[in-house]
């Protein structure tokens, strides 16, 4: 029973019938078995259920999936297969910007979704971009450290 | 399990908010509907979705107004060339709602409806002198925002009623805006107190002031008598501290899980000093 | 920004102080990296927990709705044995039985097949309460007949006739509050019962053997019938050290109950509502100084917050109190402390394990003490810091890698501190009231015992074990886990180098008690110095056998020619006692094996209209014996020192009827991205102790200095002195208001 939505998710169609206000976060993690969206607050905070819709960042714990309907969703699943992907990872990875893991996927979707819409952000545009990315174990200066490797900017504070 | 509408037209959606037995319920955003509400096990048996009603989704210019769709987001608002143009306290508030993730998705219109005393939007809505078009299923009307947040959560809304628009005049020229959100951290944060200004210069004086704040007390307020004090005014020696006074002792803070009373008055009376103080020069600062 | 060594170009170490890149960074980074919430598991249930309402009550819970329901439902008549998890003192209830001691305390647990029905079925059971009466903070506990958790002690010389020769007494009280570790995976565990009643339990965890020896004792059973698995985890910093415990027993019981695989997974708010925080504190100094501004006599008094039960107050009080003066010669030292417990969320291990605490407090005194002398912050510091040679209040003489002079000399040298701070002081002083913003900049000097305190390390004996694999490989055995901070990564470095080989010859075991022996917890910031010093001697020894037995080979053939010839090969090595004592009545002895030294300059500015503290800059020297890997390192000191910079001014945290006010991500505010001060990190080396080329441990030191350099930092831009933190806008402006400021 319940309502029907049909959607992209990462290029892929899915149809979806269930509660219309379930939220887009839980469809993923445990109807689609798409566990690199992770739950850290289920209330908006923290970004590490950050993924795309229709290509802007938004957290999935506080989209129903009847919004979704129509549209399109990419998880970091979606973003992690190509050049660009590579290229980011291994440089958070070399630079420090990821320990626990826990806000890792959520920063790696903001960050792309930056990265297309500014290939060449300043310091300042990454941090405001990334406002709503909690990390508690990197001090954010890795994850800094790390995009501005990627765009070729010696990292000056 | 709840029942959820995706209206195509404005007409449908308010038909659907009309229906009695059905008790649907509003969604925009979503920012509060699934953070808060959600969170306290208040799921409504019904929702009606707005965000795709394109009355609703445009920001335009009519006539002297700027005319903003209730389920523009913040994104878009502070985005938008002549937002940023003509309403630039509307810009910077909307820059500081929640970060990137929350801008993409709250509206405006889901701001004011909501009515947290802390909404940061609502405090501008009052110092720019909004108009709201409001439509029900029995008829549209239009009201001064002034008028539209009536206690605690409390709007002069009616039941299946909604915000279209909401209307800002273009200010004249000499106009001054000014925005100040005292948050829990520099980013992603509620505020402890927000505050709206709005005036022009004419000459050595300060005319059409409008000075709101929100988060001291239990709604979003115009600061009537820091206002007075203003109005007309000419800079002079103890200006800004009197309209500070003014404004501190015309609100009612509380202690909260965010900020205290004392704070609070305090705050609100510095922040106002200070934007007198930008807008008349040293004269006005206190000799004592 | 971090300013780290290069990578040292000589072929003998090739592998320490290099930056091999992290194993688990990848997967982490595409989402493929399993947490206990992500991993499917067949025929799996849903956990849920009821909570206490109530900060002391007696109470009862009527289960009788689910009746017949299917839905599993346990109380504390269901729990085995003596309803205890054991740890230091056996007071810790697996379910509270007939009393709650806290709001948010576990008083039933329920399992369904899915979570939203065992959330359904949490609903259905009815709670009585009978309140009894509560003391929920300090004040309330000393006023009333609050149980004293641990006290302990430390007398050097003769304090009282230290005072009375004094110059100046300076007196002042500080408070630190709660703080949460706010990692960003809430806590979790999955129990899958075994055949004849084993066990096994993965989850989101610190320390494996913690867990083993809490289900062992639970259950009554053999060692071998339970079995500790880490899932990746989602950082710790101590909050899933002592908590798992009962999680993991919680789980363990509904499963067995449920005859089938459960799971539990805190969503945030229960996490912020019933796991622990950091203690509370309320330190008291006397502190007298010569008229050159030398300590003569410190009489400090510290009290913790202990929460309901005593879970490791002791260990934590212990490190309190021990690092209570500072890095500071004194000949005159008295320092008693105490723990004593509220009707609140019990307290537990927190990244500094109380240490924070109290440096907070001494390094806010010096500040003071140098005022009331007219000396800068700098200069009291350089006149009383330890030096090698020196004695610390145990007794102890310090090495010569107390390196306190040289951590303070590379922070003037990096960030002019002494004349800035000087010119802002100025500043200060004719600032006009016009809304400007002000800069301040302040100065903090921290030590940090690494390893266990005392005799711990002796009692462990930990074994670490490295294994001979085909191919000159080696295999890693060791408990250790990473929380994020790249243990895995620095093991396979330390073996690597001892043994000669190249680090991607090196695989580090997952922790997993059926896989590796017990080298003791993750804790104290003693994996890299101690586990990895036993892990250096065991590989190194293991490379000689290998390369004795087949001389001129290279290790790859050797170690195949080994394993042909003799079978299999293991190296075990244990601790080494270093022959060292300390007394544990007495408090005197060597009490750390080894400290790690830093110094922190933060540069902030204040809006005088709102009294928001931004911090802008911070330089952060930090002596960490030897860097094995600079990245990892600088890590450790970045997020450490963002975690005490929000503890420092923006993670408000009041207890109110028992009940943390700020008990969601939206109330309780860890820093963001613009929340941190641009960082550069100073990496010093200054080699001691018996870790790998003397490599003293970096996890927790970062936590130390962060918050009163900022406070001094507001101090030096708005005249406000706070004695409390966080130092929100509202605590500055009630000191402000209360006359504690030069402003
Ligand atoms: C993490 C986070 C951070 C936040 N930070 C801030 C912040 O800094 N400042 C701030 O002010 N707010 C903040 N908020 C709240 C803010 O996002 C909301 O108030 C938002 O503006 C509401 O818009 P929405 O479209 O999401 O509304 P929804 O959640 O969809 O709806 C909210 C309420 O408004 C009603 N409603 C919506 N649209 C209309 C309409 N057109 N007519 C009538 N009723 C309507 C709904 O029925 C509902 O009752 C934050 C929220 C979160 C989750
Ligand atoms: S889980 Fe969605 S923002 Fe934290
Ligand atoms: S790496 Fe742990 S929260 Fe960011």
């Amino acid at each position: 029973m319940g309502e029907r939505s049909t959607f992209l998710l990462n290029g892929e169609e899915v149809v979806r019938e269930g509660d219309p206000m379930a939220r887009l976060l839980d469809v993923l993690r445990e109807q689609r078995r798409l566990t690199g969206t992770k739950e850290g607050c289920g209330e908006g905070e923290c970004g590490s259920c950050t993924v795309l819709l229709d290509g802007e960042v938004v957290c999935s714990c506080l989209v129903p999936i009847v919004q979704v309907d129509g549209r399109e969703v990419r998880t970091v699943e979606g973003l992690a297969g190509d050049e660009a992907h590579a290229a980011l990872s291994s440089l958070l990875v070399r630079e420090g910007g990821v320990q626990c893991g826990a806000c890792t996927p959520g920063v790696v979707v903001t960050l792309r979704a930056l990265l297309e819409r500014d290939p060449r952000p300043t310091r300042a545009r990454v941090r405001e971009a990334l406002a709503g990315n909690l990390c508690r174990c990197t001090g954010y200066e890795g994850i800094l450290r790390a995009v501005a490797a990627l765009v070729g900017r010696k990292e000056r504070p | 399990m709840t029942r959820a509408f995706r209206p195509r037209s404005l007409d449908e959606a308010l038909a659907l908010l009309a229906d009695g037995e059905l008790a649907a319920r509003a969604i925009a955003g979503c920012t509060d509907v699934l953070a808060s509400d959600a969170a306290a096990g208040r799921v409504p048996p019904a929702v009606v979705d707005l965000s795709r009603l394109a009355e609703l989704r445009d920001i335009r210019t009519a006539g002297e107004e700027i005319d903003i769709g209730a389920a523009v987001t913040f994104a878009e608002l502070r985005a938008d060339r002549l937002v940023r143009r003509h309403l630039p306290a509307l810009a910077e508030a909307a820059a500081t709602i929640g970060a990137w993730q929350i801008q993409n998705r709250a509206t405006l219109g889901g701001n004011a409806a909501n009515a947290s005393p802390a909404g940061d939007s609502l405090p501008v809505l009052l110092a720019l002198g909004a108009r709201l078009d409001l439509a029900s299923a029995a008829g549209a009307r239009s009201l001064a925002y002034d008028d539209f947040h009536l206690d605690y959560r409390r709007t002069a809304l009616g039941p299946g009623e909604l915000i279209v628009r909401l209307r800002l005049p273009v200010p004249p020229p000499g106009s001054v805006q000014r925005f100040e959100k005292v948050g829990t951290r520099s980013a992603s944060a509620i505020s402890k107190v927000v505050v709206a200004f709005a005036a022009r210069r004419r000459g050595a004086c300060i005319e059409g002031v409008r000075l709101a704040a929100g988060s001291v007390g239990p709604v979003p307020r115009r600061l009537e008598a820091a206002e007075a004090v203003l109005e007309g005014a000419t800079p002079a020696t103890g200006l800004a501290e009197a309209a500070a006074a003014a404004a501190a002792a015309e609100v009612r803070p509380i202690d909260d899980v965010r900020s205290t009373a004392a704070y609070r008055r305090w705050v609100l009376g510095r922040l106002v000093r200070r934007w007198v103080l930008d807008l008349t020069g040293p004269d006005a600062l206190s000799t004592d | 920004m971090a300013d780290l060594p290069d990578p040292p170009q000589s072929a003998a170490t090739r592998v320490v102080g290099a930056r091999p890149v992290r194993p688990d960074g990848a997967a982490k980074a595409d989402g493929s990296a399993a947490y206990v919430d992500d991993l499917a598991i067949e025929g799996l249930w849903h956990g849920a927990t009821l909570r206490s309402e109530r900060p002391r009550a007696r109470f009862a819970v009527d289960t009788s709705a689910l009746a017949g329901s299917g839905v599993v439902c346990l109380t504390a008549a269901d729990v085995p044995g003596r309803n205890r998890i054991a740890l230091i003192a056996d007071d810790w209830p697996v379910l509270a039985d007939g009393e709650t001691n806290h709001v948010g305390e576990a008083l039933a647990l329920v399992a369904a097949p899915s979570r939203a029905a065992a959330f359904a079925a949490l609903g259905e059971l009815r709670v009585t309460y009978e309140d009894l009466p509560a003391e929920v903070d300090l004040d309330a506990a000393l006023a009333g007949s609050a149980r004293e958790l641990a006290a302990c002690a430390v007398d050097h010389g003769d304090v009282e006739a230290g005072l009375s020769a004094a110059a100046h007494v300076v007196e002042a009280t500080y408070e630190t509050a709660h703080q949460e570790h706010a990692y960003i995976e809430p806590q979790g565990m999955i129990a899958l019962p075994g055949p004849d009643s084993a066990v096994e339990v993965v989850g989101s965890l610190q320390c494996p053997y913690y867990v083993h020896h809490a289900l062992v004792s639970l259950l009554g059973c053999e060692p071998d019938a339970v079995r500790v698995r880490q899932a990746v985890t989602g950082g710790g910093f101590g909050g899933k050290e002592d908590y798992p415990d009962l999680i993991a027993a919680h789980a363990v019981l509904l499963a067995a109950r449920a005859g089938r695989p459960v799971k539990l997974v805190y969503d945030r708010r229960e996490d912020m509502l019933a796991t622990t925080r950091r203690h509370p504190s309320r330190v008291r100094h006397r502190t007298g100084v010569d008229a050159e501004g030398k300590l003569v006599a410190v009489d400090i008094d510290v009290l913790l917050d202990g929460g309901a039960y005593t879970t490791l107050s002791p260990v934590v009080l212990s490190r309190a109190v021990l690092h209570a003066a500072g890095p500071y010669a004194c000949p005159n030292v008295r320092i008693r402390g105490r723990v004593l417990a509220t009707h609140t969320a019990t307290n537990g291990a927190f990244r500094g394990f109380g240490a924070p605490q109290t440096q907070f407090a001494a390094e806010r005194q010096m500040d003071r003490v140098a005022r009331v002398l007219g000396l800068d912050p700098l200069a009291i510091r350089e006149r009383n810091a330890y030096r090698p040679g020196d004695v610390t209040p145990t007794g102890q003489v310090l090495d010569e890698s107390a390196s306190a002079l040289q951590c303070l000399a590379e922070a003037e040298r990096r960030t002019g501190f002494r004349a800035r701070w000087q010119a802002l002081e100025a500043e200060r002083s004719r600032a006009l009231d016009d809304g400007r913003p002000r800069a301040g900049i302040g100065l903090s000097l921290c030590w940090h015992g690494v390893g266990f305190t005392g005799n711990g390390e002796r009692r462990m004996e930990s074994p670490v074990a490295v294994r001979l694999e085909r191919g000159g490989r080696l295999a890693v055995l060791a408990a250790s886990t990473d929380i994020g901070q790249g243990t895995e990564t620095v093991l396979a470095q330390i073996a690597a180098e001892a043994a000669g080989v190249p680090f991607e010859a090196v695989e580090v075991a997952p922790p997993d008690t059926a896989l590796v022996p017990d080298s003791g917890p993750t804790v104290a910031s003693r994996t890299v110095m101690v586990v990895g010093g036993i892990l250096e001697r065991a590989a190194g020894e293991l490379a000689r056998r290998v390369r004795e037995g087949a001389p001129g080979l290279p290790f790859a053939a050797a170690g195949d020619a080994w394993l042909a010839e003799h079978g299999p090969l293991e190296v075990v090595e244990r601790y080494a006692d270093d022959g060292t004592e300390f007394d544990e009545e007495t408090y005197r002895g060597v009490a750390y094996a080894v400290h790690g030294w830093g110094a922190d300059v933060v540069e902030a500015s204040v809006d005088p209209d709102t009294l928001i503290a931004r911090t802008e800059r911070a330089t952060l020297v930090c002596d960490v014996g030897k860097v094995i890997h600079p990245l990892l390192c600088a890590g450790q000191v970045e997020g450490g020192s963002l975690q005490a910079f929000g503890w420092g001014h923006l993670e408000a945290a009041r207890v109110t009827g028992g009940r943390l006010e700020q008990g969601s991500f939206s109330t309780y505010t860890i820093p963001t991205t613009l929340d941190a001060p641009a960082m550069e990190t100073v990496l010093l080396e200054h080699p001691g102790g018996s870790g790998p080329r003397g490599a003293k441990g970096v996890g927790e030191i970062p936590m130390d200095g962060g918050a009163p350099a900022l406070a001094a930092a507001i101090e030096n831009a708005v005249g406000i002195a706070a004695t409390r933190i966080p130092a929100t806008p509202e605590v500055l402006f009630e000191a402000r208001e209360a006359g504690d400021d030069d402003g």
